[in-house]
């Protein structure tokens, strides 16, 4: 049974549609990669899931209906979002994000800081004076704080440094081998999706236009969608 | 941090030694300033948790003040006259028991704030302040056409109350109970500004959208910093009243309201002892200038344009030389 489930799922901003026609699943434990180039409507789907706009079309997640429920209970329901461009609360510490996000369950900021050392050694340090690549370990320790059933990482290693990059896709890799957590990303790396994912979905101009496992995922379909 | 918990100390102690100076000195009129500053700092302790950690600008605040003072007039003044008060089937003795009326008027005014905030919190921004200025008016004009409490005149109580051991009619001794009740305010205002209420909070004011992301309901978080802020605003006011020993709808007025705002900013927006610092200043040049003029409001205008311009982090952001708010 899917924890994730979309069909059919359209959303606007305002008058101008930008999902048309998005369906996907992710099962528990999944890792499932949304591809696409750019603005084809992948960070709308993320938006739409984590009910930041209004949609239409099914959307469930563990059997409940999405649809009706403000975004921070869809949060409270087990959906953990790593936000484009980091987003923290830049003038609270690194302690003060985890705590302010922290829910009941297995990760505490103890074991945020096993997976990311670096913020451990940054605990007190406030948000803003933190390089780019820590303040997107803090965004994901933040995620992983509410204990999600479904982390969903938007764009997670964009802009960062090669290094950085690979301490990210190494924590990702982690946390698939050693939860049960199912993982939605975002990126633009096919390389790593290939690596990390077990699944992908391409979208295209709003809509769901491939699905399947990166060994049926061929160069023609890949250079038709993914201009790679 | 550590500069700003020196500047803090040496404040709470500057106030102590003023007291303490005025005592020897045999000042009681210092003494009466001095608890006036407590007490509006407590009010703005008040504030200061819904503005400073809540983002939450309230120009109707003057309605827990007031709720806080009525409460402690109407219970006084029937103790006062021995007639109780008869609300259909429930008849209320009066009394002059300071922790009773305190808990009087820390119940009216968290009911108040509560009611007051699910309506007001469902907006934002120029609407908020727009709705809680309207409060405070609905407030004030009910209390003037209330004659059975004095109407526009005010209800004065002849007697300060009572509090169990303390001869509260002894201004030092009535300093020393404000005094304690401002630092039992601070040291809860600390305690919330580091708990996981207060970091959701902040992380709220900063982006509501952001904090939905993570599961924490902003309007939930406000509603209750709002309550919250009532309260402690509402025992202020009983204090006031008890201080006067008079209650009138001027605690409910807009300008009260602008006051405690004024307190804040003065003081440092959402630092701990800025209310301490903004309510000292402010009795300071009422008290100071007030004797070289009565127009007196014009340097305090300056004062505060000058704070707002080149100070942001108000008078306690200049000592520490950080703007920001974060200890």
């Amino acid at each position: 049974m899917s924890l994730l489930e979309l069909r059919n799922v359209s959303a606007s901003y305002g008058p101008a549609q930008a999902l048309f026609d998005v369906s996907l699943d992710i099962a528990e434990g999944e890792v499932l990669a949304l591809m696409g180039r750019n603005g084809m409507g992948k960070s709308t789907t993320v938006k739409a899931i984590c009910r930041m706009l209004p949609t239409g079309g099914v959307l469930r997640f563990a059997g409940h209906d999405l649809a009706p429920l403000p975004s921070h209970r869809a949060a409270r329901l087990g959906i953990g979002l790593v936000p484009e461009g980091r987003r923290c609360f830049a003038p609270l510490t690194v302690a003060e994000n985890l705590t302010a996000a922290a829910r009941s369950g297995d990760w505490t900021m103890a074991r945020v800081c096993e997976l990311f050392p670096r913020l451990a050694e940054r605990s007190g340090q406030v948000a803003s004076t933190l390089s780019g690549g820590e303040q997107q370990m803090l965004a994901i320790g933040r995620a992983l704080m509410t204990n999600p059933r479904l982390l969903i990482l938007d764009e997670a290693t964009e802009g960062l440094a090669p290094l950085i990059r690979a301490e990210i896709w190494s924590a990702l890799t982690r946390l698939r081998d050693g939860s049960d957590m199912a993982i939605l990303v975002i990126d633009k790396s096919l390389a790593e999706l290939r690596r990390v994912a077990d699944r992908a979905v391409i979208l295209e101009r709003g809509r769901t236009v491939w699905t399947g496992t990166f060994e049926t995922l061929d160069a023609a379909t890949t250079d038709r969608f993914l201009g790679v | 941090m550590m500069r700003e918990r020196y500047i803090n100390a040496a404040l709470l102690g500057g106030l102590l030694l003023v007291v303490f100076w005025a005592y020897t000195g045999d000042e009681p009129f210092t003494i009466t300033l001095a608890t006036r500053v407590a007490i509006l700092a407590l009010a703005g302790v008040g504030l200061n948790i819904a503005l400073g950690q809540g983002g939450l600008v309230s120009l109707g605040h003057a309605v827990f003040f007031g709720i806080g003072g009525y409460a402690m007039g109407i219970l006084a003044s029937h103790a006062q006259s021995y007639q109780p008060l008869t609300l259909g089937p429930l008849v209320i003795e009066g009394t002059k028991s300071m922790p009773l009326i305190w808990l009087t008027a820390m119940v009216a005014s968290g009911i108040a704030a509560l009611l007051i905030g699910l309506v007001s919190l469902r907006t934002g921004g120029v609407y908020f302040i727009m709705i809680t200025l309207a409060f405070g008016q609905m407030f004030y004009y009910f209390a003037i056409s209330w004659p059975a409490y004095g109407g526009e005149d005010g209800l004065s109580i002849y007697v300060r109350n009572g509090f169990p051991g303390l001869n509260t009619l002894d201004p030092i001794q009535f300093f020393g109970l404000c005094f304690a009740l401002l630092l039992a305010a601070l040291a809860f205002h600390a305690a919330f500004k580091h708990a996981p209420f207060g970091l959701a909070l902040n992380a709220a004011r900063q982006s509501p959208d952001r904090a939905q992301a993570v599961g924490l309901d902003p309007t939930r978080l406000r509603l209750i910093a709002f309550v919250i802020s009532g309260v402690i605003t509402g025992l202020a006011g009983a204090l006031f009243a008890d201080l006067n020993r008079f209650v009138s709808p001027t605690m409910f007025s807009w300008q009260l309201s602008g006051e405690l705002l004024i307190f804040i900013i003065l003081g440092g927006t959402g630092r701990l002892c800025g209310p301490v610092a903004g309510a000292a200043m402010f009795i300071a040049l009422e008290h100071w200038l007030g004797g070289l003029s009565e127009y007196w409001h014009i340097y305090l205008g300056a004062l505060l344009l000058g704070v707002v311009l080149f100070a942001p982090g108000g008078l306690i952001g200049i000592a520490t030389r950080r703007e920001a708010a974060h200890d």
